[in-house]
């Protein structure tokens, strides 16, 4: 059986499609089976991030209404052959998505992949309902500003009473924070909030910090996912949380300012 | 294919059930003689005309079948509403009476008052237990030990006892008290059914609101001396007195 990870944040913009496609990049890398699902329907993105948008014949809503198989549907990614993508339709809206289609299509897929990522569209309606109905892991993706605290607290009340696993009172899913777009010299100057102020609002096991960093926008653009940018900072903190989430200890970095020592050489205390 | 979408297109649920208790006027009957009754049913609307004005009644003819008086059923349901007044329902009636009313469009009412008729008296009496022993279960202390998500609500019958954090964006009520044992920041109501010697503990006050018995503060009127400090609320002659504790 595959492991669902849903991808979600309740708030837009925070970085969930560059941190699937990264998490799922990542797994593929360390030789796990894994497909990544653009549940965004009518505005897809991943499969940008992903740099396979010329290769799209048919998406996930085909393969729910059964006009095409998982397999004609699934692109296999050109730097890695044990990743696969399931593009979102970009002709459709969210109302294509069904609960039974959704669960069908994640139950096919688990008979071959060892993991399934599920990039989450922003809100907290129908699309972002059915990417985390499924899921037996949340990556709640954050930024350290209050409105992003916010949704993504909305969203962890709303994955703890109306998953699949809480209505059949199973085991919750478990949940990690994932803060992004983290700026330690910002946090110095009191302009954004800390890892700490985020986790005593969020009371949430962290699994990484991702600093703010231009090779993000560049892996974007280029259609490669950022953690194949292995000299760029962001890169390196998405290899760690992969790591971490498979269960290996690594500390974290990219809290502290670098510039910090000085800082704290000649600071004012 | 677009067919296809239609069918399987997601609606937003356009009704729903609820069940509500409504105060309605019951007319007791205890004469058979129509005449009598416009007289005196005419006397009581004349000494508040406004409250009888189109008010919605219901028929109890209980006492007159208890004995065994004959009626006429239609020829008083035809009196009530010639007198403005709107029959919803009859009560107590014997067979025949209530297949005359539903003809006439109006329900049949079942007696849950201690009542007399021989059938009408076990079904109470079975489902008295059962309210009873969750009363009991209700008044006890609910308590929590995730954390409470915004947009989430909990309501509790008894005390409520969080051992967690209180997002912002949350709502958490109890008819008696609340403790939160980690940092409030959502709204806090206690006593909600009117009870003033409900009171409110936490561990780090920075709640969006604080309230027992109705009586509230919003996060701008709190004192800054009681912020981010473990306090207890409550209620000094509706007045909301916050303590460090």
């Amino acid at each position: 059986m595959a492991r669902i990870i849903v991808v979600t944040s309740g708030k837009g913009g925070v970085g969930k499609t560059t941190t699937s496609a990264a998490i799922a990049m990542g797994l593929a890398k360390k030789g796990h089976k894994t497909a990544v699902i653009d549940f965004d329907v009518g505005l897809r993105n991943l499969d940008l991030i992903m740099g396979c948008e010329r290769r799209v014949v048919y998406d996930f809503v085909n393969v729910i209404n059964g006009e095409a198989s998982l397999n004609q549907a699934l692109i296999k990614d050109k730097n890695c052959n044990m990743l696969y993508i399931l593009p979102a339709s970009q002709t459709r809206d969210k109302d294509a998505l069904t609960q039974e289609g959704v669960g069908k299509v994640l139950e096919d897929l688990s008979k071959d992949f060892k993991y399934i990522v599920c990039d989450s569209p922003a809100g907290i309606e129908k699309g972002a309902h059915l990417a985390m109905y499924f899921a037996d892991d949340a990556f709640v993706v954050t930024n350290p500003e209050v409105s992003s605290v916010r949704d993504s607290d909305r969203m962890l009340g709303i994955l703890a009473s109306k998953s699949k696993r809480a209505e059949e009172n199973k085991e919750p899913i478990k949940e990690y924070l994932l803060l992004t777009r983290y700026s330690p010299e910002r946090v110095r100057l009191g302009e954004m909030l800390s890892v700490d102020d985020v986790q005593e609002i969020l009371s949430l096991h962290l699994l990484g910090v991702i600093p703010e960093s231009k090779s993000v926008l560049n892996a974007s653009n280029s259609g490669i996912p950022v953690i194949l940018d292995e000299k760029s900072d962001a890169g390196q903190a998405y290899s760690d949380i992969v790591a971490r989430y498979l269960g290996e200890n690594k500390p974290h970095r990219f809290i502290d300012d670098k510039k910090g020592f000085f800082g704290k050489l000649f600071g004012s205390k | 294919m677009s067919n296809d979408t239609k069918k399987t297109s997601y609606n937003p649920p356009a009704l729903e059930f609820k069940s509500s208790t409504f105060s309605v006027p019951v007319l007791v009957l205890s004469s058979d003689d129509l005449i009598l009754i416009e007289q005196q049913l005419q006397g009581k609307i004349r000494l508040a005309p406004e409250f009888f004005k189109n008010s919605p009644l219901v028929l109890d003819v209980q006492e007159i079948n208890k004995h065994n008086i004959e009626i006429d059923i239609v020829a008083v349901i035809e009196l009530i509403r010639k007198l403005g007044l709107l029959p919803i329902g009859i009560r107590g009636g014997n067979a025949q009476q209530n297949e005359n009313m539903i003809g006439l469009g109006i329900p049949i009412h079942s007696i849950h008052t201690s009542s007399t008729t021989v059938e009408t008296k076990k079904p109470p009496k079975a489902q008295i237990p059962e309210p009873e022993t969750k009363d009991l279960l209700q008044t006890g202390t609910t308590l929590i030990t995730h954390p409470i998500r915004s947009g989430q609500r909990v309501y509790a019958a008894g005390d409520l006892v969080i051992v967690a954090p209180v997002s912002p964006g949350t709502e958490i009520l109890a008819e008696g008290n609340i403790h939160v044992y980690g940092a409030l920041r959502g709204r806090a109501l206690a006593g909600v059914q009117g009870n003033t010697e409900a009171r409110i503990f936490c561990h780090d006050l920075q709640a969006e609101l604080i309230s027992i018995a109705g009586n509230y503060k919003i996060s701008e009127d709190l004192n800054p001396n009681v912020r981010n400090k473990p306090v207890q609320i409550y209620l000094d002659k509706h007045t909301l007195v916050i303590k460090e504790i």
